[in-house]
């Protein structure tokens, strides 16, 4: 009992995302929901909560910016200084002007590829990675909620028939 | 549920389910290639063997032959360059910029576009690299410690800022455009039966499960990756223009290259958009998808940009005259005047006057026509950087060293090359990967597919 999994079959993202508000309101607890595209609206339902990937990315920017400018710091002024056509390079903040667009190109690189890996590791979906969805179908065209009596208060055939009621098109046990 | 207004047309027509979007995109997949792909994969594929041939033959021979001289320092090669650049702004631009505005018409052509840009980019990195020479030696451009004392690269140079930008570019649209081919890659790895493409997509495909929690990742990583894009576009083609911007050389010294080179990039980009998907969306039955709506909405782009094109064309006549500088002047005079005014003459018709067209309904909605006029400016801002780079340098401060610039075999075999590698690659973009984001067209079937526009407005 304790490991069985319920998967409940929706063919329409409209209909599962009023279902799942119902069970929910039941106190059902819907643990995920597979879909071939993102249901909007489903997430604050079943309790999914904002990512926070754009903090990392902001971060991973920082990083960016501060080492591009540390690196032309050290490049151009401290370690090899180069009297390049007249241009003022004495002092960092003289030449910083010429540096303005390597800043942005790294800040960006760092912030895009630093956000990218953060986003495959958390969400595990790397080269050689097994899919974890239950049918093939819900890359395609329906909609499966997963379902865990143990973390309920009902039984399986309580929760069957409240998942009947929402207009599931076909209610599997695992 | 969202509602789009009535009098919105469908992006998507006819009666589909959203099993059928995975069916219809799928279709060239799981399916045979036809002839007509055969025959443009094999033309493509000999181009490419040619101009494979000429790289190879200029860099065991040297950069002598090609047609440049010690007047003319940057000819073909550069404008190779900026035009393939050029183009592949549009990809990002379709991709980043109206997932911004929240236009869902880019989501047919999106996917299609940013293969274009990575494609192109690939080709326009291909110039710097050959012209350089020695190959072999292009990792001098990175800052890499080495024994010649620690020299650095400069970092004050803007062809430097260009090796930062491309690459940038290249990676960051390369990473945006995997992330969205995941899921789709997943759909086709659950559908598919043969035993060898299952396994190649599933492993393409990342494991990828549609979870709740990855959507909203997904969500957010496409939207902050847009937001990265956005800024990225602007600055690759204002930094291939600082190029000659910073230089001292008349025709090039100017403030107004920047935005002008933006707005051409994203005029030619949109240009080769339309070429290929005209193409792609007959041959792969997918006007469904592509609709004589996203033709038109791209052709209003291209009038848009066409015409920041033209001010900034007569703006550059006037600031050269108002300027007071002659040796400015004269620059701008022999290009409307001198020896090449057949190439600047040609820029002008193509990308000022003939785009102009597209103010007509009628025109700018028929395909034959729009297909024709996109390759009117391919060629045209071809010309435009060939005016830009050549008629500048041909004829310097010193007279006795004008010249004129006559491409080799090798010159044009390599521009040649590039085109057929760039097909190549694009055929089989086409054929073994998913063309339209089929997750992307799922979320906007409800709000703006055919059947249900109708639906609500009957309720």
């Amino acid at each position: 009992m304790a490991d069985k999994v319920i998967y409940a079959t929706y063919d329409d993202d409209t209909v599962l995302l009023e279902g799942a508000k119902k069970l929910v309101a039941k106190g059902v607890h819907i643990r995920d929901v597979f879909s071939p595209f993102p249901i909007h609206g489903i997430d604050p339902v079943i309790g999914v909560k904002q990512t926070r990937l754009a903090i990392c990315a902001f971060i991973y920017g920082l990083i960016g910016l501060s080492l591009a400018l540390v690196g032309m710091y050290y490049f151009m002024i401290v370690d090899w200084p180069m009297n390049i056509g007249g241009k003022p390079n004495d002092f960092f903040y003289q030449n910083i002007p010429a540096f303005i667009p390597i800043t942005f190109e790294f800040t960006v690189l760092l912030a895009a590829h630093g956000m990218a890996l953060t986003y495959f590791l958390r969400n595990w979906t790397l080269p050689g990675v097994e899919a974890r969805n239950p049918y093939p179908y819900t890359t395609d065209d329906k909609f499966v909620m997963e379902i865990h009596p143990a973390d309920n208060h009902v039984t399986v055939d309580e929760l069957s028939q409240m998942l009947n009621e929402t207009g599931s098109i076909l209610i599997e046990e695992r | 549920m969202q509602q789009e207004a009535a009098i919105r047309e469908p992006l998507i027509l006819g009666e589909k389910t959203y099993g059928q979007i995975t069916d219809d995109v799928m279709a060239p997949v799981v399916g045979k290639a036809n002839r007509s792909w055969w025959i443009v994969f094999g033309i493509s594929a000999v181009m490419a063997l040619w101009g494979i041939g000429c790289i190879l033959y200029l860099l065991g021979t040297g950069v002598g032959t090609w047609g440049l001289n010690k007047t003319v320092g940057w000819a073909w090669d550069i404008t190779n360059f900026v035009w393939w650049v050029g183009i592949g702004h549009a990809g990002t631009l379709i991709s980043a910029v109206l997932l911004l505005f929240r236009q869902k018409w880019r989501m047919a052509i999106n996917r299609s576009a940013e293969a274009m840009t990575i494609f192109a980019v690939m080709m326009a990195a291909v110039w710097p690299g050959i012209h350089m020479g020695r190959i072999w030696l292009a990792y001098f451009v990175f800052p890499l410690p080495n024994q010649f004392g620690s020299l650095w690269v400069n970092f004050n140079s803007p062809l430097l800022w260009d090796v930062f930008a491309i690459s940038t570019y290249f990676s960051v649209s390369l990473v945006f455009w995997y992330i969205g081919l995941i899921p789709d890659f997943a759909t086709i790895r659950d559908k598919v039966t043969q035993a060898v493409p299952k396994k190649v997509y599933s492993l393409l495909s990342f494991g990828w499960s549609g979870n709740a929690k990855a959507w909203n990742r997904f969500e957010e990583i496409s939207l902050v990756l847009a937001g990265l894009a956005t800024p990225l576009v602007f600055s690759v083609h204002s930094i291939v223009s600082m190029d000659f911007a910073t230089s001292v050389i008349p025709g090039w010294h100017t403030t107004i290259f920047p935005p002008y080179f933006v707005s051409g990039a994203v005029f030619s980009g949109f240009a080769m958009v339309q070429t290929l998907l005209i193409i792609m969306r007959k041959v792969m039955n997918m006007e469904d998808y592509i609709t004589i709506k996203h033709i038109e909405y791209m052709n209003i782009v291209i009038i848009v940009t066409g015409s920041i094109v033209g001010v900034a064309y007569l703006t550059e006549l006037f600031i050269s005259w108002y300027s007071g500088v002659e040796y400015e002047s004269y620059a701008f005079l022999n290009r409307a005047t001198g020896p090449y005014a057949w190439s600047y003459w040609i820029m002008m018709t193509c990308n000022v006057i003939s785009p102009q067209l597209f103010w007509f309904k009628k025109l700018r909605t028929n395909i034959m026509f729009t297909f024709f006029m996109s390759i009117i400016v391919n060629i045209g801002m071809w010309f435009e950087r060939f005016v830009i780079i050549v008629t500048s340098l041909h004829r310097d401060y010193l007279p006795s060293s004008w010249t004129m610039f006559h491409p080799t075999f090798v010159d044009i075999g390599c521009f040649i090359g590039t085109i057929g590698i760039f097909f190549v690659l694009f055929l089989l973009f086409a054929r073994f990967f998913p063309v339209l984001p089929l997750n992307e067209l799922k979320t906007i079937l409800k709000s703006s597919g055919e059947q249900y526009k109708k639906h609500n407005q009957e309720h």
